[in-house]
């Protein structure tokens, strides 16, 4: 059969799936959980309870700070012990709401029970409702809300559905375990979200190296017997799990420079995702747990796991959890290795799109010292956008604004395939996030003075 | 032979003088009229073409200052008052003199005060770094300590001390031209007076933490404790979001905060005298023991 993939650059890093094979565990409650207030896209939660307020689990403690923001649960009950500013993982203070655990105590009309609910409501605006208020955001790392994602502008329509199992990031395996062990549920969310988005085509994207969940995943859609939801076997090539990639590669379009998915006809989910809008839509429950990886290569395989934790729950505990911090790891990694962020504070807590603690050792993360670029052009055959890193790194230290825009650096997805591939070691990437936050800068600005 | 050598010089005289004729009548007709006191102007400014002026260049300085009504929009903070009274001078205008300035850190998280707690080994940049988490201290206020100031000055004035990891101000050095204060993701260079014989008081530091927090991560952090607000007698104390800040223009120089301050968070610097903070303490207590009375 033909595999699929997008048609230019990536890269093909060892995709280390140690924690494969091992099933998700439940997490137990910690004592205290912290709550982010900006555990999403755009503008922070505003908090709703007080000090000293009792919360079941489930209920809203913090509500949409903005059109763009989503609402925020208490994902244990017991008491708020203070509403304050608290270091995140990489060290800034972020408004959290601390909880000490008493029990758990579950919100009324949230259905805990395993059986599966395959009726779909007809109303989409019921759907999309339902998903705002459970607090669903895309968990695929960008934490984008969902209902937001789900009720494209006037005038445009979805003609496809992707919904992105290829967890193309490597040591990653929660996604892979969540297909294998709850397939049905994933499909009925994206049925759900077809529904919402008022009927398109839908298709799974699942990398070549999970086998296992296509058959899966295919079994189901046969047992669900849903029409319109197939499967589409991917190559296995980082970064596929870019929006921009996997539209290229399933849908053979190319979303254009500064235009949203949605004009390409696509809307991208994560499969992580479509079980929260499964959870928040039949079953009532809000998006307060999530399945997370702690891995690295370094430790054995009894050690690794798949947690299912409440969200909220502080690293510390789950790296305890898990058995502490493994010898020979010099670095911990929220995400993948590719696109994580560094975890400079083991204190700061779980939030809504935490999807491992990685464990990475001192060869495979510690910077080697920066040479002169020899115009290889590696990084240029390596950026899945089609720029020239070498180029944009000139420019960039130049601080030329006019010439990278017109290189379009504000395009750069920073997947970090150009600092991977680099046989120079330049940091490449560090430069261009800075100056691509300038252009945009520059852009909206543009934008905001033309609307006056 | 002879007679082509001779025909080659005669040609290009010919072409030569021909051109020379028509380029004459067209820099007549085509001369571009400019005010001759831009040239002046130019001439007296400093030169570096820094920016601190705001302008992209000392000659773009020049040419918007002939145009312009007075001189409030235009200060040379290189050249200074002198530069200024000869700009003034030349335009036909009243200079009203500015306090010379100097830039500050507002830190004093040195390596032994602020320890770090973890390495960075990305793209050696403040404003990288920045980008990417709070810093190798728990800290998320205080200096990087890549250096993006000591690049940015270009007078050489910056350096950054590999002892205590902060940078160090050279005042002879400093022109206030402020690419520093720019270049700082974390604005803690600022541009203050330089005080009355260079006697200055300023809060080194900018934590907004609170103040366990805030000690936890640096030995030398605002607590935010509001002693030095609740000590001055001149209204010269911001105290807001934690910590606190000297206005200078309120700031009479008497030191009474700065021996208050537990945690040495506030620097008195060029003062011929070292601060005696026991008799500065009694002076307070005297005062506030009368004012009981």
């Amino acid at each position: 059969m033909r595999k699929i993939t997008f048609p230019i650059g990536g890269v093909h890093p060892h995709d280390s799936k140690f924690a494969a094979e091992r099933p998700i565990e439940v997490l137990p409650l910690p004592a205290v959980v912290y709550v982010s207030m900006a555990q999403h896209l755009g503008a922070p939660a505003k908090p709703i309870v007080a000090v000293g307020d009792s919360v079941k689990t489930g209920q809203v403690i913090a509500e949409p700070g903005g059109f763009i923001s989503a609402f925020v649960h208490a994902p244990a009950s017991g008491t708020v012990k203070s509403i304050a500013p608290r270091k995140d993982l990489a060290g800034n203070s972020v408004m959290h709401i601390e909880i000490a655990v008493e029990g758990d105590e579950w919100m009324d009309g949230i259905d805990l029970s395993d059986t599966l609910v395959t009726a779909i409501p007809d109303d989409p605006a019921a759907i999309i409702e339902k998903v705002k208020a459970c607090g669903v955001v895309g968990l695929g790392g960008a934490t984008f809300p969902t209902h937001v994602k789900l009720a494209p502008p006037p005038g445009k329509k979805a003609e496809c559905l992707i919904l992105n199992g290829t967890e193309c990031e490597p040591y990653l395996t929660s996604d892979y375990r969540i297909m294998l062990e709850r397939p049905k549920e994933i499909l009925i969310g994206a049925a759900l979200m077809q529904k919402a988005l008022g009927g398109c085509r839908c298709v799974v994207g699942i990398e070549e190296n999970k086998p296992e969940a296509v058959k899966v995943m295919r079994a189901a859609i046969a047992e669900l017997s849903l029409a319109d939801i197939e499967v589409a076997v991917l190559r296995k090539k980082y970064p596929q799990g870019g929006e921009k990639q996997l539209i290229a590669a399933v849908m053979r379009r190319e979303v254009r420079s500064g235009a949203l998915p949605i004009d390409a006809g696509a809307v991208v989910q994560n499969v992580g995702t479509s079980l929260a809008v499964y959870e928040a839509v039949q079953k009532n429950k809000p998006l307060i747990t999530n399945v997370l990886t702690v891995t690295g290569a370094m430790l054995p395989a009894e050690k690794q796991h798949n947690y299912l934790y409440r969200i909220g729950t502080p690293l510390s505990f789950i790296i305890e959890q898990a058995g502490g911090v493994p010898e020979g790891a010099a670095k911990l990694v929220s995400g993948g290795p590719m696109m994580g962020k560094a975890i400079a504070n083991v204190d700061a807590t779980t939030v809504k799109g935490s999807s491992s603690v990685l464990y990475l050792d001192a060869p495979s993360t510690v910077r080697k010292e920066a040479s002169a670029c020899i115009r290889c052009g590696r990084c240029a055959d390596a950026c899945p956008m089609g720029l020239e890193p070498f180029l944009l790194n000139r420019l960039c230290k130049a601080g030329d604004l006019e010439a990278l825009e017109a290189n379009a650096v504000q395009d750069c997805i920073e997947c970090g395939c150009c600092i991977y591939s680099c046989p120079a070691n330049i940091p490449l990437l560090d430069r261009f996030r800075i100056a691509k936050g300038q252009v945009i800068g520059a852009i909206r600005a543009r934008a905001a003075a033309q609307k006056q | 032979m002879t007679g082509t050598i001779l025909w080659t010089i005669l040609i290009l005289s010919g072409l030569g003088l021909v051109l020379a004729v028509v380029l004459f009548f067209i820099a007549k007709k085509f001369k571009v009229e400019e005010d001759p006191r831009i040239d002046e102007i130019e001439k007296t400014l400093p030169g570096a073409n820094c920016g601190g002026c705001g302008f992209a260049g000392c000659r773009a300085f020049a040419s918007s200052a002939v145009a312009a009504p007075d001189l409030e929009k235009h200060f040379c903070p290189v050249g200074g008052n002198a530069v200024m009274q000869q700009v003034a001078a030349i335009l036909g205008f009243e200079l009203q003199e500015k306090a010379p300035q100097v830039a500050v850190l507002r830190c004093n998280g040195s390596c032994e005060a602020r320890p770090r707690v973890n390495v960075y080994d990305g793209l050696a940049s403040c404003r990288v770094k920045a980008s990417l988490y709070a810093g190798d201290t728990l800290c998320a206020y205080g200096c990087l300590g890549c250096g993006d100031c000591e690049a940015a000055c270009a007078f050489g004035a910056l350096k950054i001390n590999p002892d205590t990891l902060l940078p160090e101000i050279d005042e002879e050095k400093c022109t206030a031209c402020g690419a520093c204060v720019k270049a700082c993701p974390r604005t803690l260079l600022e541009l203050r007076n330089k005080g009355p014989r260079g006697m200055r008081e300023f809060v080194a530091c900018r934590n907004r933490d609170k103040g366990p927090v805030a000690k936890k991560a640096c030995a030398n952090a605002c607590i935010g404790c509001g002693m030095c607000f609740r000590t001055c007698t001149h209204g010269a104390i911001v105290f807001e979001n934690n910590v606190s800040y000297i206005d200078f223009s309120k700031c009479k120089l008497c030191r009474e905060c700065e021996a208050m301050c537990p945690t040495g968070a506030i620097h008195g610097v060029g003062f011929p005298k070292p601060l005696d903070k026991d008799a500065v303490k009694e002076r307070i207590r005297k005062r506030k023991e009368a004012a009981n009375a």
